[in-house]
């Protein structure tokens, strides 16, 4: 489809793709007063104070924080439990009206941008931790229920949820965009770590993806390999999983716990290359040792983190390195990575156990984001995000980089090298259209690279608004019209967050 | 220097959940609430450990007042490195009345039981806010007591706690036997891990009554009420100054 665009067109796409919302937005009146029609209707559900109309909750409902513009719905609702999401959704089919489910808000791709308009579900209110078995490792939780409110929630079970991807999010919404984080590399995406969904579909029947109640085991990442397996039937769970609400909305998610790891150790070292630094990450995963984190950072990024935080590392490409596991495993991974970073010409490693200086030692990653700001003051921050098989991570970081220069643009890179996952901040001011131009068009060759490279142009933040045309490539025409015939499948209407994923 | 350390933790909902006022308002809903160990119960606790691991401690042991669940709060601290925990049994109606007053004069009682050279506690419960027990047990010891405390650090035999108080730090030398009461920043709290809630199983917890350690727990305090903060209002948008004017007179409040 994307091959037809002609040359022409392209500027207005460059346009379109920061201000996509501001023309389709602009209401409808025929559906306004759909909207007006069914308000009784939707009062009955949630109760008064479950509907909402004011201009401040629809707006915030309109964007996360990504550099989209604010897309609102025409009215949100509150529903308190799966039996209102479902009546609502039934009232939203009955009169065609989109429905986009809403978290927390803090995804990074516009997934819920109302571009059609329609009604927001907004599930903060359902926000319980149900059915915590602390010896099976597993916990059911609904979508109000964040990543942090779900550790402390363990805390005092030994047991947490490793996956981060840095915001406060709602683990149901993190598993509607297949969220990943900095420990990947050891404990999995949530594609791994989910064992059952409860799912409203669009004309409101509820099903549960693994079966009601069930906690069935696929295949763990880690030692701990249970025998109780199913696999019944097609994996249901896997097909909502990244679906970014264009399948069903997810009312709940039945998630794999951890054991709290008895000790951390953090290392950081530096490296004469980019080469270098992912030589080592691969040897250091191929020696076995189950590394928790292993974080890339340029000498751009790092160049910022010293200006911003005060600090003093070698400005080369830098990997900062995290280790879970008992005191004495701790001592091998730590004296074998050394051994490796060594033997690729790395330097200056240094490790720490206890609490304050490992903050310290990874103060520069933590505060990444903000150096990257800080570089130029005033500005906005985009990240993009690709993955790329490990081999072809060094390659496709030193051709971005001389992209970079030769464009005049601001993009210091971190990334979670175990997965060959990158992201550039891109630091830009958004009243600069020459310069938002030429942030596009960036973004678009980074992701075509990442293509041309087997790699994806997502790593973890998912296909939201802005990456429909690069999912059409990196699928092929094939995979996507399967794509749209699943969704046909599921949701006729389309109304299930039109716009966004498939085009 | 080795000595023996007494720590107090307390129970109570866990930070994160909204907190609803029973209709008759005798009190706040308790049931199917999250329970945990008070977060200044925990910074508590986590100083002591590290004085143990310090070695400048020789025994930590975890108190705790109140019904058969405060068991579990025990059972927490032992988690994080508690040698030994004491549970003092006080249920229904006596628990609900239970209050810094009695809790101290408990603490002063095993204090001088267990021939403890330090009590640590938390600055205050989430609960009540109250911020007296400590205090209170140091008073009836008549032992020095160093409270706020963002720093703990031992100088020969003599404390020195540096306190956080309103108008920034300050530091004090104590003699020992001391009372210590915890400051959110005196350190980041452990996570109990799954292999150190397994040994704390075999750890011991002692269970005695308020009336084997001599102390009356009836209280002089009765709660007449309990309300909720009133509900905020929805603003009003005013056309013009006159307007803003005339409503600010209107309510008393020009």
């Amino acid at each position: 489809m994307w091959c037809g665009v002609s040359a022409a067109l392209w500027p207005v796409r460059c346009r379109s793709f920061l201000l996509q919302c501001r023309n389709i937005c602009s209401g409808n009146v025929g559906r306004k007063s759909v909207v007006d029609g069914v308000l009784p209707s939707f009062r009955s559900v949630c109760g008064e104070d479950g509907v909402s109309l004011s201009e401040a909750i629809r707006e915030q409902h309109g964007k996360d924080e990504s550099v989209h513009k604010c897309c609102p719905p025409d009215v949100v609702v509150f529903p308190r439990s799966v039996d209102e999401v479902s009546a609502l959704a039934k009232i939203c089919h009955m009169h065609c009206l989109p429905i986009i489910p809403f978290g927390t808000g803090t995804g990074l791709e516009g997934g819920v941008g109302a571009m059609k308009g329609g009604v927001c579900f907004s599930l903060r209110n359902m926000d319980q931790v149900l059915d915590l078995h602390v010896e099976d490792f597993d916990v059911t939780v609904e979508p109000g229920v964040t990543r942090k409110a779900l550790n402390s929630y363990l805390r005092d079970t030994g047991l947490w949820f490793p996956v981060d991807p840095g915001a406060d999010a709602s683990l149901c919404g993190m598993a509607a965009t297949s969220a990943s984080g900095t420990n990947a590399v050891r404990y999995g995406t949530m594609r791994e770590n989910i064992m059952n969904l409860e799912v409203v579909l669009a004309d409101g029947t509820i099903i549960n993806t693994a079966g009601k109640g069930r906690r069935p085991r696929y295949d763990w990442p880690d030692e701990t390999s249970q025998s109780r397996k199913e696999n019944a039937g097609y994996n249901l769970t896997n097909l909502f999983v990244g679906s970014e609400g264009t399948l069903g909305i997810i009312t709940k998610t039945t998630l794999r716990l951890y054991g709290i790891p008895e000790a951390v150790v953090s290392a950081v070292c530096s490296f004469p290359s980019v080469q270098a630094a992912v030589d080592s990450t691969v040897q250091i995963l191929q020696s076995g040792v189950p590394i928790a984190r292993i974080e890339f950072l340029d000498d751009v990024m790092i160049d910022a983190c010293n200006r911003f935080s005060s600090l003093s590392y070698p400005v080369t490409p830098t990997l900062f390195l995290e280790f879970h596991g008992s005191e004495r495993s701790l001592e091998e991974q730590v004296n074998t990575s050394e051994e490796i970073t060594q033997c690729n010409g790395g330097s200056d490693f240094q490790w720490a156990k206890d609490e304050e200086t490992r903050s310290r030692l990874w103060k520069a990653r933590h505060d990444a984001w903000y150096a990257a700001l800080a570089l130029r003051p005033g500005c906005k921050a985009y990240a993009t995000d690709v993955c790329v098989p490990l081999s072809m991570l060094p390659q496709i970081i030193v051709e971005t980089k001389e992209d970079l220069i030769a464009n005049k643009l601001t993009g210091p890179i971190a990334g979670h090298v175990g997965d060959g996952n990158f992201h550039c901040l891109m630091v830009l001011d958004p009243n600069d259209p020459d310069e938002l131009q030429r942030v596009h068009l960036f973004t678009e060759r980074l992701a075509r690279r990442a293509l041309a490279m087997s790699g994806t142009c997502t790593g973890e933040h998912g296909v939201g608004l802005g990456k429909r045309a690069l999912l059409v490539e990196e699928m092929g025409a094939q995979a996507i019209q399967v794509m749209q015939s699943l969704k046909e499948t599921l949701d006729p209407k389309n109304l299930m967050n039109p716009g966004k994923v498939l085009q | 220097f080795q000595v023996g350390l007494l720590v107090s933790v307390k129970r109570f909902f866990l930070f994160l959940f909204e907190i609803r006022v029973k209709p008759d308002k005798s009190g706040v809903v308790t049931d199917g609430v999250k329970h945990s160990m008070n977060p200044f119960c925990e910074i508590a606790v986590e100083e002591a450990v590290k004085l143990k691991e310090k070695k400048l401690i020789k025994e930590v042991v975890a108190v705790s007042c109140g019904p058969q669940q405060a068991q579990e709060t025990i059972r927490t601290a032992l988690a994080m490195g508690a040698d030994r925990g004491i549970h003092v049994q006080v249920a229904g109606k006596d628990y609900e009345n239970l209050g810094p007053l009695q809790v101290s004069k408990i603490m002063a009682a095993l204090a001088k039981k267990e021939e403890a050279q330090l009590v640590i506690l938390g600055k205050q419960a989430i609960d009540d806010d109250c911020n007296q027990t400590g205090q209170m047990t140091a008073a009836l010891l008549d032992w020095p007591q160093g409270t706020f405390a963002s720093e703990v650090s031992f100088e020969g035999d003599k404390l020195k706690v540096v306190r956080e108080i309103d108008g920034g730090l300050e530091t004090i030398t104590i003699n020992t036997p001391a009372v210590v009461t915890a400051d959110l920043r005196l350190n980041t709290p452990r996570y109990a891990t799954l292999p150190n809630i397994m040994k704390a199983k075999k750890k011991k917890i002692a269970i005695m009554k308020p009336e084997d350690l001599g102390v009356d727990i009836t209280s002089r305090v009765e709660v007449l009420r309990v309300d909720e903060p009133p509900q905020r209002e929805a603003g009003v948008k005013v056309e013009t100054v006159q307007d803003l004017v005339g409503k600010l007179k209107d309510s008393g409040l020009v």
